[in-house]
């Protein structure tokens, strides 16, 4: 039952995220310039921003932009991660790898008149590619426990070929561990990509998105004037919880 | 014995908190406690107040008041200045201090391997000055030709001793008694200082989190916060309406200007478009500044009239008046320029469609919620604006060596009234000349006339005909926008009703200004 509820309210939110300009009342970035920081109720659902721009609106928008790219960058990591995973040193150096120099000097190569939207494709992208030495790591240690297993050589030398044995005896194995550490890493790039917002690779404005919404959180005081600045927390621990339930 | 353990921290909260100690949160540590290396704005702060200077200027009546020097006399040529010293001047670790020492820190300062930052403001074109010390108490220094406000650049000279430390001691009214890395810096009154000032000591707490530091403030545990955003400030006038001060127009200005140097990565078409007048007019024309100050700054910064914050009483040409909004005239003037509205775009005479990248520094969200008003704005008119936001090392290297950008949104800070302090933005020659760094000749009328102006500010001896040149020029620069200026957003503080004797000025140091008057009730 709980999981045909969370499956129900994933659909829900993918739909709304793929009939945004059908929801949202307004588009992502008309401002209302005689209404900033309006309350919620009337006109704006959930209220406006310090432009006008009303949330409910954002909200929608931005769900559209973070629910395809952040689980599409995840399981970009996940898959590399898979396949990457036997070569131990690889992993170790890509760890030690400064990272955020190399998105520092991705923006500025980029050339100026690139959209946001593409900016923001390639931001995710960076972010799917870049973060595949974490799992790996997890992967590389769990692969040498199934190395050493009984069945695992026993599989061997009953003649089994290396791909079925892969298929049918190893990947039950790893695929707990690969859908936890897509679940993990969703959040982690969502955020992250309010926090590369600071280099100058997240969601430029006016595009929302989870993660430059998420990152009006940093004002307290904002939030006690206008609770709905949460919705955006909400919806994605909502989501966290129904991609939870649906793949346990 | 256990209540015998809580009272006895109350007692010395109570006999700490009863001493004048002043208390305020500094963003983070100094890079340096040597007055004559400083850059960043907490050493700054610390050399302020520890600062032994022969003069200060009062920066409410804008008059050089004398400090060490009991009296000074300019020549009649401009060029040289004589300083008399108060008699029975000491250090803060009780060395005496003379007219030796001040010839000495001029020297450090002027000595080119020390690269001292406040030795360059000493600096002309013509040369140096040289120091003669005529008595113990009396010393002259000599300039090779005139040099206008020489008294006033006393202000910023902190005399040093002669034992070099990692922290001095000082000829100011407190030393550094006390610095815990991260933490806290102790300043002590310095029993020596020929003034005995309210405060026993000030203890600047080390505090790089600005949500901490006000909610520090809002529980007295602070004495003031000396800058604060429109937010926090809102807060601070719900909360403890007494502490909110708004101090007005700051010198600050924040702006956006078109890249008129030859670049590859500006297509010819957008640079015929940025070198015109009446394209830069019709833009600056098309952004409602009102609205700026209104929406970013909750209605806590003024549209701006032109290169001077009116907070710059004396220098402000108060002739000019801000910009104001009007879209339609806009669209008028840029129709007999050619340019044409076809389906919502603009177009040039050539058919391009008028759209242009406007960088600006990743992070700052007031500044990326104004790029977004301006991009509202001009997409009226039919501009279509793409926002991009970088780093702010990318954005210095693009504006200031590559060329590389095409607009650029960012502020202009001022730390003096001193009409010649952005003198390397507006040379043409400057390296931080904002439309094209290091042009080699002025490449227009209006630039070189520009250029001249400056020239005759840095050098004129008469402070009425500077005036008038600077007048002149902040004409010329409103009639043209070589930089189109959007707002000067206020100077908010928050000061504690406990802190007597502020008179808080727009100019830095804002509240500490007269640190000697402050006192604690």
């Amino acid at each position: 039952m709980r999981r045909k509820l969370a499956s129900a309210i994933l659909i829900l939110v993918a739909l709304c995220a793929l009939f945004a300009p059908a929801i949202a009342p307004f588009d992502y970035d008309r401002q209302f310039r005689e209404s900033p920081h309006a309350a919620a109720g009337g006109q704006f659902l959930m209220g406006t921003d310090n432009l006008g721009r009303d949330r409910f609106s954002r909200l929608v928008y931005a769900t559209r932009i973070s629910i395809v790219l952040a689980p599409a960058a995840a399981a970009v990591s996940v898959l590399l991660a898979l396949m990457l995973s036997r070569f131990s040193s690889l992993t170790t150096l890509c760890l030690s790898l400064p990272w955020i120099f190399l998105f520092i000097i991705m923006r500025a190569l980029l050339p100026l008149d690139t959209g946001p939207f593409a900016s923001i494709l390639l931001t995710f992208a960076l972010m799917g590619v870049a973060g595949w030495a974490w799992p790996a790591r997890i992967f590389n240690a769990s692969i040498r426990q199934i190395r050493q297993s009984g069945w695992l050589l026993q599989a061997r030398a009953s003649g089994m070929p290396s791909r079925r044995i892969a298929l049918i005896h190893v990947w039950p194995h790893l695929r707990a561990i690969a859908v936890a550490q897509f679940r993990v890493l969703v959040p982690a790039y969502i955020l992250s990509e309010a926090s590369l917002g600071l280099i100058g690779l997240g969601v430029a404005e006016p595009l929302p998105s989870w993660g430059n919404l998420l990152a009006e959180l940093q004002r307290p005081q904002a939030v006690s004037a206008n609770p709905w600045i949460l919705a955006p927390l909400g919806l994605l621990m909502l989501v966290m919880i129904c991609l939870e339930e649906v793949s346990a | 014995m256990r209540f015998f353990a809580l009272i006895c921290p109350c007692l010395w909260f109570c006999s700490v908190a009863s001493a004048a100690e002043l208390r305020f949160g500094l963003s983070g540590d100094p890079k340096t406690f040597d007055p004559l290396h400083v850059l960043d704005d907490n050493s700054e702060v610390v050399r302020y107040l520890t600062a032994g200077v022969l003069v200060r200027v009062n920066r409410v009546t804008d008059k050089v008041e004398p400090e060490l020097a009991e009296s000074y006399k300019l020549s009649p040529d401009g060029r040289a200045i004589t300083f008399k010293l108060r008699p029975n001047l000491k250090f803060s670790d009780g060395t005496p201090l003379n007219a030796s020492d001040v010839a000495r820190t001029l020297n450090t300062a002027l000595d080119p391997k020390q690269a001292s930052p406040k030795g360059d403001t000493f600096r002309t074109d013509q040369g140096v000055p040289v120091a003669k010390v005529n008595s113990p108490l009396e010393i002259t220094i000599r300039y090779p030709a005139p040099k206008p406000d020489l008294e006033r650049l006393f202000d910023a000279l902190s005399i040093i001793p002669v034992k070099a430390e990692k922290i001095p001691s000082s000829a100011g009214p407190f030393f550094v008694s006390e610095y815990r890395p991260g933490e806290s810096i102790r300043l002590t009154r310095n029993p020596y200082y020929f003034q005995k000032p309210a405060l026993d000591s000030i203890r600047l707490d080390i505090q790089p989190n600005k949500d901490i530091e006000l909610t520090r403030f809002l529980r007295g545990e602070l004495h003031f916060i000396n800058k604060l955003d429109p937010e926090s400030f809102d807060r601070v006038a719900k909360e403890k309406p007494a502490a909110a001060r708004n101090l007005g127009a700051s010198l600050d200005s924040d702006l956006l200007w078109f890249n008129q140097a030859p670049s590859s990565s500006v297509p010819e078409w957008k640079h015929k478009w940025f070198t015109s007048t009446a394209f830069r007019h019709a833009i600056s024309e098309s952004i409602h500044r009102d609205d700026i100050a209104r929406l970013v700054f909750r209605g806590h910064a003024h549209p701006a009239a032109g290169p001077v914050s009116p907070a710059n009483k004396f220098w402000f040409n108060a002739q000019l008046k801000p910009l104001p909004y009007d879209a339609a005239a806009a669209s008028k003037a840029l129709a007999s320029e050619g340019f044409k509205l076809t389906g919502g775009v603009l177009k040039d005479r050539d058919g391009h469609p008028v759209e242009f990248s406007l960088i600006t520094n990743a992070g700052n969200r007031p500044r990326e919620a104004m790029a977004a008003v301006i991009q509202d704005d001009l997409k009226k008119i039919g501009i279509r604006v793409n926002i991009v936001t970088l780093e702010m090392g990318s954005l210095i290297e693009r504006i200031a060596r590559t060329a590389q950008y095409e607009a650029c949104l960012l502020s202009f800070t001022s730390v003096e009234i001193n009409p010649t302090e952005q003198m390397n933005v507006w040379l043409s020659s400057g390296a931080q000349h904002a439309w094209w760094p290091l042009q080699k000749t002025p490449g227009t009328q209006w630039e070189a006339r520009i250029d001249k102006l400056q020239m005759s500010m840095a050098s004129e001896p008469s402070q009425a005909l500077r005036k008038k040149a600077f007048d002149e020029f902040q004409q010329l620069v409103v009639e043209q926008e070589p930089i189109i200026y959007l707002v000067n957003q206020d100077h908010l503080s928050a000061i504690s009703p406990a802190l007597k004797g502020t008179q808080p000025v727009a100019a830095p140091p804002q509240i500490l200004w007269n640190v000697g008057q402050l006192r604690l009730e």
